[in-house]
């Protein structure tokens, strides 16, 4: 489903990403862990189309199509869906407002018609008892005064929604208690299906106690230095960044 | 004298007469107008607002020389608004066309007795504009309303003046003045629209004056042709615990010069001004507002928000003057600016002038694009770059949209601002 070979990325003149390569296939959940500063984010923004990040070389294909060449939002419509860090608060858009935009451009995509207002309000209120939210939330705007907590289950309430093809998680456990890590898992659980690929970049093995990957990889210095399976990320828990760093860097 | 001035004081002697007993007011009125003239590219206060752009138009004082269909003015209307409404077409009060609020003291200017006099003084303050004198002197109509002590107006009242093309360049000069009694409430919609593109101007002063615990909620739209001048006073005195809510939006007109004063003048008058200008093409809207806080224990909170395309250029000058004296006052103001292109411009100045301690007052001005975070945000979602900027404009001037008291006539805002506003799409509603 996403196939990244050889990614170079600059972000103002200084190179992040230095000959990354990914494998993703439908069905199958991986974990990009890494230190600080070791590109995850900066995967993680390029894969979502943010600006800012210019790609020198290498590619990112999605079903076979070249992801870096489409603009953010035809990614969206495609399936790809990106769980912000730091989800953006934008006073003055009411929250329902928004998933309904979004839901309806991708059907619209997809060739299907608009769900109706009654329809798709039914199925957002099942998805936020499903995600343990106040139904207020529809009506307040976009993440604004919204707690980090908060902010991360929107974010996994709007994936429930869109019900992307392939969903990439950045750093949606950090922040979060114990409480609310685990509503969050279980909305990742959820969608996990043989049609659906998913990305969870972490800096932690905590997530991962929930939402078990089929596969870890360790990113260090712009680069996937090891990969393997879920007990990769127990090891690194264990024994932390440096060994796996000091290899990347050689 | 200012040649500008002539056919303003030819205008004086060509209009309808007024009453006897307004003509001495408007006699005097116009010996300050010849006396001051047009406020000079010096004057610190028409700093960014250039007069000679008025003045080369050569606008005559004219009177109401056209009528108004009743079918044109149906579409005119505020769809689903609520409202009673007094009708005036390029400055002259259309009783057919009018639905007026029954049990309240509404007095047509054009045919006022005496007693009204004194109702009309203004403060010192506003002695020597020479903007207000003219409206002084070449008013011909308008309106007072009046509400007695305790009295509730049920349904909101709209002044609805409405300017169709005639001959020349029309200056047309109206006076409102409201009254409100100790403890009446009441809800006016001030709107000034327009029929076809015509070059006219239109002076209005409009005097409010609150009484102990009255409260009035105040709506003016100024959504006229693009070829409009438009200048306007709203000139508010506040006795002891009463409420002026302001809602003062600017979506049309070539070249707009607003001024809002209040003075809080007893204690607990508080003041709660709101204003939205969006400019595009060649607009310029300037807004200039001064609370006074004279007495201790007063409030003012202030918010404008602009929208600048275009070419447009507006200009917002706030001012607060707290009373050496006038402890404990509350003042916040806040000017949010959104410009969404190359060749527009504001100019935005806070002036606070505070001779008392132990106050607390606040300001803030800021001028900015659409949020590049938030755009992507939105895009990430999957809707495409225009709706999404459509969406974050939309979403600043809600702000000040919600706000307003009627539901009907924050979908119409809404509405005319996405005419004006082309990045706007009317479907990008929240």
């Amino acid at each position: 489903m996403l196939s990244i070979k050889n990614l170079h990325a600059k972000v103002d003149g200084r190179e992040i990403l230095k000959g990354l390569d990914l494998e993703v296939k439908a069905g199958e959940v991986h974990a990009v862990m890494g230190p600080n500063g070791s590109g995850k984010s900066t995967l993680a923004h390029i894969l979502a189309g943010r600006d800012g990040y210019e790609v020198t070389t290498g590619s990112a294909s999605y079903l076979g199509k070249d992801l870096l060449a489409m603009a953010p939002e035809e990614r969206a419509r495609e399936g790809v869906f990106l769980a912000f860090q730091y989800p953006v608060e934008i006073p003055g858009v009411n929250n329902v407002y928004l998933l309904k935009a979004a839901f309806n451009a991708i059907r619209k995509q997809r060739g299907e018609e608009e769900l109706d207002a009654m329809d798709f309000l039914a199925l957002v209120k099942a998805k936020m008892q499903f995600m343990e939210m106040d139904p207020s939330f529809l009506n307040r705007a976009v993440n604004e005064g919204f707690s980090g907590g908060e902010k991360k289950r929107n974010e996994i309430l709007q994936m429930l929604v869109l019900e992307p093809k392939l969903a990439l998680l950045d750093e949606t456990d950090s922040g979060l208690d114990i409480d609310a890590l685990k509503v969050v898992a279980k909305g990742v659980n959820k969608l996990r299906d043989p049609q659906r690929a998913m990305v969870l970049v972490t800096h932690y093995q905590r997530l991962l106690d929930h939402v078990v990957p089929d596969r870890v990889h360790v990113l260090a210095g712009g680069r996937v230095v090891k990969s393997g399976g879920k007990e990769l990320a127990l090891e690194l828990e264990k024994r932390g960044y440096d060994w796996l760093r000091e290899g990347a860097t050689a | 004298m200012d040649t500008a001035l002539q056919s303003y004081l030819e205008g004086y002697r060509s209009l309808p007469a007024a009453p006897a007993w307004l003509r001495p007011l408007q006699e005097a009125a116009l010996e300050r107008v010849e006396a001051r003239g047009f406020p000079a590219a010096r004057d610190e206060a028409w700093k960014y607002t250039s007069v000679a752009a008025l003045e080369k138009r050569g606008f005559k004082p004219a009177f109401g020389s056209v009528q108004l269909d009743a079918d044109v003015l149906g579409t005119l209307l505020v769809p689903g608004l609520d409202a009673s409404r007094a009708v005036f077409v390029n400055g002259r009060y259309d009783p057919a066309l009018s639905r007026l609020p029954e049990g309240v003291r509404l007095v047509s200017l054009a045919s006022a007795e005496a007693g009204i006099k004194g109702s009309l003084d203004l403060h010192p303050d506003w002695e020597h504009d020479t903007f207000v004198n003219l409206n002084t002197a070449l008013f011909r109509d308008g309106l007072l309303l009046e509400l007695a002590p305790g009295q509730i107006l049920e349904r909101p009242l709209e002044l609805l003046h409405v300017t169709l093309p005639e001959e020349g360049a029309a200056a047309h000069n109206l006076r409102f003045v409201i009254r409100l009694g100790a403890g009446a409430q009441g809800s006016l919609i001030e709107r000034y629209t327009h029929q076809g593109e015509g070059k006219h101007f239109n002076n209005v002063v409009t005097q409010v004056t609150l009484a102990e615990k009255a409260k009035l909620e105040h709506v003016r739209l100024q959504a006229e042709s693009t070829q409009a001048f438009h200048v306007a006073r709203v000139l508010v005195r506040q006795a002891a615990c009463s409420q002026y809510r302001s809602h003062n939006l600017h979506v049309g007109g070539a070249w707009t010069r607003l001024d809002l004063h209040t003075r809080l003048e007893a204690e607990g008058a508080s003041a709660y001004l709101r204003g939205l200008y969006a400019v595009t093409g060649r607009q310029h809207v300037d807004n200039h507002t001064r609370v006074d806080h004279l007495v201790p224990h007063t409030t003012s909170q202030e918010l404008y928000r602009g929208i600048l395309d275009g070419q447009g250029r507006a200009v917002f000058n706030g001012k607060v003057v707290v009373a050496p004296h006038a402890l404990k006052t509350d003042a916040e103001q806040a000017n949010h600016n959104l410009i969404l292109s190359r060749g527009a411009e504001i100019d935005t100045k806070p002036e606070l002038e505070i001779y008392a301690d132990d106050v607390k007052c606040s300001h803030g001005a800021t001028i900015g694009q659409l949020d590049e975070q938030q755009l992507f945000y939105l895009r990430s979602r999957g809707l495409d770059e225009a709706s999404a900027r459509s969406l974050l404009i939309s979403a600043f001037a809600e702000k000040l949209l919600t706000g307003l008291p009627q539901p009907a006539f924050a979908a119409y805002a809404r509405q005319l601002l996405s005419t004006s506003i082309s990045a706007i799409k009317p479907e990008g509603q929240a």
